[in-house]
């Protein structure tokens, strides 16, 4: 990990495209504005963080903004890892895609969006990924029910079905 | 000709129930011409009953059951002893399904260690695992390309009644196809799988026809071309 004043000169050079720095049990995160995540991922793949490891969503209803998307960035031959967040609204939930320079966000964006609803834009095939083609909702918002079936045991079964009708 | 009725007589130190018990034939006749009807759940008033038949007509009826009863029963088990099973697994209790193969739980022992992959060629369908909403038309297409007759096992809780996955993303057996045994158990043990399968084959060899299909509304189980 940079520790914590490595991470504050990087969000020094990152300039105002940063807006947060966050360093807990040595880890370093950097909250950075949406509109510019993907310079400031290339300066940090200058930096020596090649490898992007994962990319996750996150809800953080009921702060705003809401939609979150963490960048999970590694550098191999220092050994070091850093986490880019950005914060999106649930009104305008857009961010730029990554996945021109970082081909492993293809199916990881794809995911973002088929379970949060954060659109990339310039994505090369934005569609559904987990759920079938034709869902409707985004099932990992905290506001979206867990959904499933009421369990009918056989010995209740002939009240279900006289229920049913 | 007259029947004679005796009472059994109580051998000593038997485990029968205390008393004598006076045998009606006439009875047992009557209950054992009846007892289809009542596990079908049929209507034991109407014309043609069998209790209600005498003479010629009765005769009739027994030799023309006798024959395909006995052909049918043939038939039945010949085909309860070799299932081909197509192993469909899906998830976690496929781990558990791969072991009634295996050495200890062997299911050659039964006949049903050929495994086919292809669905044309497959009579059983073991559906071990979660089905996904994805997933489901896809099963339902490779259930209606297996061949009458055809039977499905759900393996496990998930498949059956939702498990500990009870949430939006999957959906029970049941509400695509028709299933003739559910095997509880996250994940059922080898053993259970087993037992669930010699239920099955206990069923296909007893009565192939239990009324199943039409209580499901299962008719209609073959993949048309010309809906693909």
């Amino acid at each position: 990990m940079p520790d914590a004043t490595g991470l504050e000169l990087l969000a020094r050079e990152l300039g105002d495209a940063a807006i947060e720095t966050v360093y807990f049990r040595e880890r370093a995160t950097i909250v950075v504005d949406p509109a510019r995540i993907r310079a400031v991922l290339q300066t940090l793949r200058g930096k020596g963080y090649a490898f992007m490891a994962s990319l996750h969503g996150v809800d953080h209803y009921p702060e705003e903004p809401r939609l979150g998307v963490i960048y999970e960035l590694l550098d191999m031959s220092a050994v070091d890892r850093i986490a880019v967040k950005v914060r999106v609204p649930l009104e305008a939930p857009r961010v730029e895609s990554v996945t021109a320079d970082w081909p492993t966000a293809d199916h990881q964006e794809r995911e973002v969006y088929d379970m949060f609803g954060v659109v990339f834009e310039g994505h090369p095939d934005l569609r559904r990924i987990l759920m079938p083609e034709d869902y409707e909702g985004h099932p990992q918002r905290r506001d979206f029910p867990i959904g499933g079936e009421p369990v009918i045991f056989t010995r209740d079964e002939a009240k279900w079905l006289e229920a049913r009708e | 000709m007259e029947v004679k009725r005796e009472p059994i007589r109580r051998r000593e130190g038997s485990s029968l129930s205390a008393g004598t018990v006076p045998v009606d034939a006439e009875l047992l006749r009557v209950r054992r011409l009846n007892a289809p009807q009542l596990l079908r759940g049929g209507d034991l008033q109407g014309p043609n009953q069998p209790a209600h038949l005498e003479g010629t007509e009765l005769e009739r009826y027994v030799e023309e059951r006798m024959l395909t009863t006995t052909l049918d029963k043939a038939v039945a088990w010949a085909r309860s002893n070799s299932f081909f099973p197509l192993g469909f697994g899906l998830a976690c209790c496929a781990m558990e399904q791969f072991h009634t193969a295996g050495a200890r739980m062997d299911i050659a022992r039964f006949g049903f260690e050929a495994f086919r992959a292809s669905p044309r060629q497959a009579d059983l369908i073991i559906l071990a695992g979660r089905v996904s909403i994805k997933m489901a038309p896809i099963i339902r297409r490779l259930y209606d390309q297996m061949l009458e007759p055809k039977w499905a096992i759900s393996m496990g809780a998930c498949c059956s009644s939702m498990g500990v996955f009870n949430n939006y993303a999957l959906v029970p057996a049941d509400k695509f196809m028709p299933i003739d045994v559910h095997v509880p158990g996250c994940p059922p043990r080898p053993e259970a799988l087993m037992h669930g399968i010699l239920k099955l084959r206990k069923l296909v060899q007893d009565d192939p026809d239990m009324g199943w299909r039409e209580r499901y509304g299962a008719v209609g189980t073959e993949e048309r071309p010309e809906d693909a």
